[in-house]
This record gives structure tokens, C-alpha cells and sequence, in this order.
């Protein structure tokens, strides 16, 4: 029996029957993701070992008659801006090569208590600054659709890891799209819940107030399932939230279509899509208008500014949050020659050690909170926020959930758009809201587009809080995209053992 | 057309402590021109009246109960420092001899 390519709740269905172990479908797993990584460089690190004792731990938990979650025994990738205390830490850049952290994140020590075997970190672009691993400081994961492609980013390592077997689950971060769009080009699902309702801690940071770690999975039962370990309120985080969202899992297997609401964004229906997408969406609209879903237009007008708002609110805030990496504490130190001051160390090291992106969003930022500058910039984009906020309340007073393509294009060819920072931004036209206004949003896959035949991705955005009903959408979409193809989209992924 | 000069990328960078070249300098000016551009049409969306969201769900005043939790040794904290002596980070002057 191989376990590849199965969902990760029929492995913890095998795992919890006893009719396999985790040793062996961690084996399996970790086997494959060490003889293909060169291929899609999905992982920064791997370690059988440790992924092995968890394995292993989970057995024997297992053989006690003991079951620790519903994913139990189940192996999964971790998006290297995690800090975990048996593995170096890098969040893809230079600056924190080798670094091994002293504490878990709470995520991370969450997933050893469910007993989900790590089997590795993914990479991911420099401080998850980027939409294709092209920024990584250890060079860009491949899309396992067509290696000569970016997997998106900047949780690309963690799609592609997915797309390509070598996990059955992943964790990402999200800050404006960095677990959506990755999922939408390489074919799979990533869920990024809504903001506080899993803890930050341990998570290196980049825009604290737009940071959100979710799901990165084959099916939105897989999402819903790894939500319901990774989530709940953490005292290490302040921004967590306290109540519980109830169980996606339930709202998954519940999943039905009476009284569905669901509006399209007028703002993200027409202009700067490919046609394939456009397609494709349309189709998925056409899906839900043949179950009796009453679908209807809404109005975002707000939606114009929120890449711009997004531009100015992130380096801000990233621009601060950098302000740590100082060469004093941990991380990367560059001595300049002579006798510096701890000043010019400083700047030596940030030079050193950062990639371009993360210089330009830093003195982006620096620029936007400058004194004189910030009410026009940093003041403006806040207010944006508020009126995405105003209008996305308009548009859930109407229906219970927007959808839209989650990205404009499919997978572009890496190095197309590396040195045009402007049309990098814009892969995340669809995601940003979200991110902004702290809903959540899950990309399912709906399709492979006409002119490339490259996967597409339909994005479920629901209220505040209200994870469960964008989970209940999602499975209903991906229903009836099952129904015509016979198996998750995912099925149909090149064998990446002969690209 | 925005003016980032490539001085006030200078002034910018040395703010941000990241010691740019020459070559960066001219580069970043370019490139941040053209975003700056771009992002300046936030100013178009809103007017006074709009209040400014900072946090994006509403929350206030987020406490814990005052008591000591354990946290890292002083060993732990000290064992990533690119230098220490004696229990401490150790670091180059503050202020030049001369």
C-alpha cells in the first residue's frame, strides 16, 4: 500500500484503525520528499530523525489506546518562519542562517502535542516579503505543475510541497496571500483564518497587525481539521483571540447548500484577470447558480485602494519589526574593518544580510512613517482600512459569503516578474482585503486554465470570525468539483517522479 | 512624479541602519519612485471624516494576571549572541574615540 497521494484524513483514518503506522506513512513521506526535493526545493530543512521519534512516539501513544487529535500520526511540513527548537529557523533569509531557536512557536509545539510528526521546514521568499520564492535567500521553489514555474509565494515551499507529495499537510502564513495563492497555482487548498484565531507566537513576524498562520492542504477537509489543531487562544499572544470558532471539521462534514447566499465583488470580477481564470470562475459561479444559490453582485468600491493601502501598511510595520535582526542578540554579525562603532556593524550586517525585496519594503516603510510623510501615507492607507472594513460589512449584511478568483493569473515562469517589484505586488490584488480586514479567506482549487492548462483557484472570503461558514463554502465547491472530475484536482499533477 | 532622490534614500537607509551602495542607492530611487507613485492613491480614497483602523478585530485592553512565568535562562538567551562575556551580549563601541 503507498500512502502518497492520499488526503491526510484518510491516512489518520488508516493510522486510527491501526491498518498503518505513523512510522510507516512518515517513512513513506519523508522518503520521498528527501529523493525529489532537488526537484521542487520545497524544504530548507529536513530531519528524518526527529521526524522518526515523533513517528514513533505517536505508535506508541497510538498502541496505548491513545489518540491525541483527529490528525494523529499524521506528518507535516512548517513553513520556516516558525521557530522550532530542533530545527535552524530562517524564515528564508541570510541574516538567520543556522539559527537555532531556544522556543517553539505555539503552533509548532500544538502540532507535536496533536503528535503530527514534523518532517521539515519549508522555504519561503526572504521574511515571506514576495508571491513566488524568488526572494528566498536559498533560491525558489519549483511548482510541481511545471518546474520552470513559481509555486507562489511566499509560502511557495510549503504549495509545492503539497502539490508534489512530499507532505500531506503544511502550515503557511498568510499576510496578504502567502498561504491563498500559493494554494490557487499549485492546485491545492490554503485556508488563512481569521486574524488572532491562531496564535502568532513564535511566528517570526512581518506585519503584525496582517499576519496570520493557516492550512496549507490537498482537500478543505484537511484545511478544516489542521485549523481545529493549530487554533485556539494563547496568553503568548495578545492578539488572540479568547472564544473558540467551533469546530470546521463539523462545519465541513455538515457542509449543505440550503439558504447559501453568496455575492460577487464587482471590484474583482472583470478587468486584470486571465481569460482562463475568468472562465473558470465563471464556471464555479455557474456550479452554485445550478444548486439554487442565490448569487448576487456587491459593491466593494474600496477594494481600488487596497493594494495601495496594503503597500504602505506592511513595510511600515515590517520596517519595525526588522528592527530586531541588529547583529546584538542572535542572527548574523558583520564586522567592518577597523575599529567600528556598533552603529556601523549594524548597517554592515543589515546590508550583508538582507536580499533587495527586504531593503526596499524597510526603507519603503522607513519613508512612510517618516515625520512629514506619515499622515499622507501611513495615516491614508489606515483609513483605507476602515472603509474595506465598512464596505465588506455592507456587502455581509446582503449574502453569507464573497467569492472571487483567488489569483489574477496562473503560475508565471520564474524570473518574469523578479525585477518588476510593482507587478509582483499585484498577484495579490484578490487576497489583500482579507488581510486587511482581518476576515477569512480559502482558496479550492476550480480547474486548470485553456490557455496553459495550469490550476486556478476560487477564493471564500466570510465575516469576522465566521471561519465556519467560509469552510462549509469551500467544501461545497470543491463537492461539486469532485463530482465532475472523479478526485481532487490535485489527482491530476504531473508524476514529479519523471519531470 | 514622486521625489525619492537618491539622497533621501541615503537619509533613508542610514535611518533604517542598512548601509546601501552606490549602485543600491541608484537602483531603490528608481524603484521607489514608481511605488511611491502608485501607493500615493490612497490619499484619493479618503477624506477627515474617516477614523484610522489600526488593529483589525476591535480589542482592548488585553491583560494577564501579574505572576511570574518561567521564561528563557540567562544561558538560553545568550546562546545565539554573535559574541558575549560574562552573561551578557557583548558589542562594538556606541560612540567613535574621536
Amino acid at each position: 500500500m503507498t500512502f502518497i497521494g492520499k488526503s491526510a484524513s484518510e491516512l489518520a483514518d488508516l493510522i486510527a484503525k491501526g491498518d498503518a503506522s505513523s512510522q510507516e506513512v512518515t517513512k513513506e513521506f519523508f522518503d520521498r520528499a528527501e529523493a525529489l526535493n532537488h526537484k521542487t526545493f520545497s524544504y530548507l530543512h529536513l530531519n528524518r530523525h526527529t521526524a522518526m521519534a515523533a513517528a514513533k512516539l505517536a505508535d506508541d501513544e497510538r498502541a496505548a489506546g491513545k489518540s491525541a487529535s483527529a490528525l494523529h500520526g499524521v506528518p507535516i511540513a512548517v513553513k520556516d518562519v516558525l521557530t522550532t527548537t530542533d530545527a535552524p529557523t530562517t524564515s528564508g533569509s541570510k541574516i538567520l542562517e543556522g539559527w537555532m531557536p531556544q522556543y517553539d512557536a505555539t503552533v509548532v509545539r500544538k502540532l507535536r502535542e496533536a503528535r503530527l510528526p514534523i518532517l521539515g521546514k519549508t522555504n519561503m521568499d526572504e521574511f515571506a516579503m514576495g508571491s513566488s520564492t524568488e526572494y528566498s535567500a536559498y533560491g525558489p521553489s519549483k511548482n510541481p505543475w511545471d518546474l520552470e514555474r513559481i509555486p507562489g509565494g511566499s509560502g511557495g515551499g510549503s504549495s509545492s510541497a503539497i502539490a508534489g507529495h512530499l507532505a500531506p499537510l503544511a502550515i503557511g502564513s498568510d499576510t496578504g496571500g502567502s498561504i491563498r495563492f500559493p494554494a490557487a497555482v499549485t492546485g491545492s487548498v490554503g485556508a488563512k483564518p481569521t486574524y488572532g484565531a491562531v496564535s502568532r507566537y513564535g511566528a517570526i513576524a512581518l506585519a503584525s497587525s496582517l499576519d496570520q498562520i493557516g492550512p496549507v492542504t490537498n482537500t478543505v477537509l484537511d484545511a478544516a481539521l489542521l485549523q481545529d489543531v493549530i487554533a485556539g487562544h494563547d496568553p503568548h499572544d495578545s492578539t488572540s483571540l479568547p472564544e473558540s470558532l467551533g469546530s470546521m471539521a463539523d462545519a465541513v462534514r455538515k457542509a449543505d447548500f440550503k439558504g447559501l447566499k453568496v455575492g460577487i465583488v464587482k471590484q474583482l470580477s472583470k478587468d486584470g484577470f486571465q481569460e482562463g481564470v475568468k472562465e473558470l470562475f465563471e464556471d464555479t459561479v455557474a456550479k452554485l447558480v445550478a444548486q439554487g444559490v442565490e448569487v448576487v453582485e456587491v459593491d466593494c468600491p474600496s477594494f481600488e485602494y487596497a493594494v495601495a493601502a496594503y503597500y504602505l501598511i506592511l513595510p511600515a510595520e515590517a520596517s519595525s519589526n526588522l528592527a530586531k535582526f541588529d547583529s546584538v542578540r542572535f542572527g548574523l554579525r558583520v564586522m567592518p574593518e577597523g575599529n567600528p562603532t556598533i552603529e556601523r556593524v549594524m548597517a554592515a550586517t543589515r546590508e550583508a544580510g538582507f536580499g533587495p525585496e527586504v531593503k526596499r519594503r524597510i526603507i519603503l516603510g522607513t519613508y512612510a512613517l517618516s515625520s512629514g510623510y506619515y499622515d499622507a501615507y501611513y495615516g491614508s492607507a489606515q483609513k483605507v482600512r476602515t472603509l474595506i472594513q465598512q464596505d465588506l460589512a455592507k456587502a455581509f449584511s446582503q449574502v453569507d459569503v464573497l467569492i472571487t478568483p483567488t489569483a489574477p493569473t496562473t503560475a508565471f515562469k520564474i524570473g518574469e516578474k523578479v525585477n518588476d517589484p510593482l507587478a509582483m505586488y499585484l498577484n495579490d490584488i484578490a487576497t489583500i482585503p482579507a488581510n486587511l480586514a482581518g476576515i477569512p479567506g480559502i482558496s479550492v482549487p476550480n480547474g486548470l486554465a485553456k490557455e496553459d492548462g495550469l490550476p486556478s483557484g476560487v477564493q471564500v472570503l466570510a465575516p469576522a470570525k465566521q471561519d465556519a461558514q467560509m469552510y462549509r463554502v469551500g467544501a461545497l465547491i470543491e463537492q461539486l468539483y469532485v463530482a465532475e472530475w472523479g478526485a481532487p484536482l490535485i489527482a491530476k499533477a504531473p508524476n514529479l517522479e519523471v519531470l | 512624479m514622486s521625489e525619492i532622490t537618491p539622497d533621501l534614500v541615503r537619509h533613508l537607509a542610514s535611518l533604517a541602519r542598512i548601509l546601501v551602495t552606490d549602485e543600491e542607492v541608484e537602483t531603490l530611487a528608481g524603484e521607489l519612485s514608481v511605488i511611491v507613485d502608485s501607493v500615493a492613491k490612497v490619499n484619493e480614497a479618503v477624506s477627515g471624516d474617516v477614523v484610522a483602523t489600526s488593529h483589525p478585530i476591535p480589542m482592548a485592553n488585553v491583560f494577564r494576571e501579574d505572576v511570574i512565568i518561567p521564561s528563557l535562562t540567562q544561558e538560553q538567551a545568550l546562546s545565539a549572541a554573535p559574541d558575549a562575556f560574562d552573561g551578557r551580549f557583548k558589542v562594538n563601541a556606541i560612540l567613535d574615540e574621536d
